[in-house]
């Protein structure tokens, strides 16, 4: 039989690791460190992980790229980069269908996400 | 490495761990191994070492992660086919892992993992040490069951008979196979039933090799047997692609399960159409999860997969062991792809973090899958897909609308397809 899930005396201290992603995932900004919003910034971070496939590690293009880099891309031009795929507007190859997984929502937080990190 | 066990240890020491609680490091004089490590991951492929990167990125460098991963270097089976075309060489697919190690911080253990010991939280390497863990991310792969198919096994190590599914030395063997092949020779290509490891890859190269015979020898022939009913992956533009590329070049035979090989004739039995003799005979057996997966009990689909919390990518037996890419039992429309594996990585390192930090892991994670494949040396088709957790089905579903396929196989998908391999191969390993 396994184990029991999650043994308290082995969880990472809660302080610690929140500080360390409130810092990096935030951009320094002094935070109150509640879990709640670690954990959205590391959800928001996952979500954002899925571009780095084909536009590299948080969103840091290879040299000689053909597909572009979305590091510090202003955020409005990302959001509405995403809006004019969704709606057939943009050409693409790919991007017009993975661009209509994504809600609304997504698409601001992602674009503000991609917007922040250094190029 | 010096450094490395320094900025292991300056970690830890952040962090107030105790040694018992931590890494064993600090306690471990100059051994190359530690006793106990928060994440350790098993198989260095797609998923892997995408997920050993990103516990490490996720947790901000805060949780150790040993990568136990036989081989020095990664090949990538994406665009492996190239190889077997004469587009590319094994050298442009092979990548080495010593970036996870210098940029990431990842340790790699270069040995097999022969145990498993769930309750313990230990995993026992082949050679000897055991390694305790907090959480285990296996990613095995798929293993090849060559016993399936009497005659296959002998045929196999005779070196005759290869499958190449594998990329690395077979693929290298493979093209040779084809470069000796004498203008008019045939090469039979034999597909097991779905699921298997990426769903075109055979189609993609069955139409690589029979652009090599059209433009180096074009007597030679490429028939294929397929155990399914039909092209399982973008059936309409490959079938469309052999019909004006490769008339009388390539042929396609459905519903042909191959039931014995009979490496030193040549030939292809099935269960129920004739035998077929063929030059060269590369047989892709049935597939199953990589056997650490099914030793360690892991295999409650169908005895064959690892049934997974897909919310997590816990295994459904045990908890604490994450097991990610193609040994798992797919989720609807979801491929076993090295993308797939790529993106199930980062849900199941940021499901192992938040775990250890006692957060509630996202209860929406999404996954995208993009797989090109080549029908020539140049141009390329795609497929793309969305696929995002329902709580409700407690499985990922395609989202409604989103994804699809090429209109048509094109030269700047092919450019495309050559950047993708370089950026998922430096998102997995640098």
């Amino acid at each position: 039989m396994p184990t029991a899930l999650r043994r308290p005396a082995r969880a990472l201290p809660l302080a610690a690791l929140c500080g360390a992603l409130c810092g990096a995932l935030l951009g320094g900004a002094t935070l109150p460190a509640a879990a709640q919003s670690d954990a959205a910034a590391l959800r928001l971070r996952t979500l954002a992980a899925a571009c780095a496939a084909c536009h590299g590690t948080e969103g840091r293009a290879l040299p000689g790229s053909v597909v572009p880099g979305l590091a510090g891309q202003p955020a409005a031009t990302l959001a509405s980069q995403l809006r004019a795929f969704q709606r057939g507007e943009q050409p693409a190859t790919v991007m017009h269908q993975l661009a209509k997984g994504y809600s609304d929502a997504q698409i601001d937080q992602l674009a503000a996400y991609f917007a922040a990190r250094q190029p | 490495m010096t450094l490395q066990r320094r900025q292991v240890i300056g970690a830890a020491g952040a962090l107030g761990l105790s040694a018992g609680l931590g890494t064993g490091l600090a306690g471990c004089a100059s051994t190359a191994l530690p006793a106990r490590a928060r994440v350790v991951v098993v198989g260095g492929g797609f998923g892997g070492a995408t997920a050993a990167k990103y516990v490490r990125l996720l947790s901000q460098q805060r949780l150790d992660v040993v990568l136990v991963e036989p081989n020095a270097s990664f090949v990538s089976c994406p665009t492996s086919n190239l190889v077997l075309g004469g587009h590319r060489t094994l050298a442009e697919i092979t990548l080495p892992y010593d970036t996870l190690t210098r940029l990431h911080g990842v340790r790699h253990v270069r040995d097999r993992v022969a145990r498993i010991d769930p309750d313990a939280r230990q995993v026992v390497l082949a050679s000897g040490p055991v390694i305790g863990y907090d959480k285990l991310i296996l990613a095995p792969g798929i293993a090849l069951d060559f016993d399936a198919i009497p005659g296959l096994r002998a045929g196999h190590d005779a070196g005759t008979v290869l499958q190449a599914w594998h990329a690395g030395g077979e693929t290298a063997a493979l093209r040779r196979q084809l470069e000796a092949l004498p203008d008019g020779g045939v090469y039979a290509l034999t597909i097991p039933e779905a699921p298997y490891r990426c769903p075109p890859g055979p189609y993609e190269r069955a139409s690589v090799i029979a652009g090599y015979f059209k433009a180096a020898k074009p007597r030679c022939k490429v028939v294929v047997f397929d155990a399914n009913p039909d092209v399982t992956s973008k059936g309409a533009l490959f079938k469309k692609v052999w019909a004006q590329d490769y008339p009388g070049q390539l042929e396609y035979r459905p519903s042909h399960k191959v039931a014995a090989v009979d490496a030193a004739r040549g030939l292809l039995r099935f269960e129920v159409h004739e035998d077929f003799r063929a030059d060269v005979l590369n047989v892709l057996p049935p597939m199953r999860a990589g056997t650490i997966a099914l030793d360690t009990g892991l295999g409650n689909a169908g005895g064959r997969w690892v049934g997974v919390d897909y919310q997590s990518f816990a295994s459904t037996r045990h908890p604490d062991i994450h097991v990610i890419g193609d040994a798992i039992q797919p989720a609807p429309a979801m491929p076993k792809s090295g993308h797939m594996a790529n993106n199930q990585a980062k849900v199941a390192a940021a499901a192992v973090v938040a775990r250890l930090a006692g957060w509630d892991i996202d209860p929406h994670p999404m996954l995208t899958n993009t797989c090109y494949s080549f029908v020539d040396g140049q141009r390329v088709v795609h497929v793309a897909s969305v696929h995002a957790y329902v709580a409700a089905d407690r499985t990922y579903q395609p989202v409604a609308g989103a994804g699809g396929l090429s209109p048509a196989p094109t030269a700047l998908e092919g450019r495309y397809a050559w950047n993708w391999a370089r950026t998922i191969w430096a998102d997995t390993l640098a």
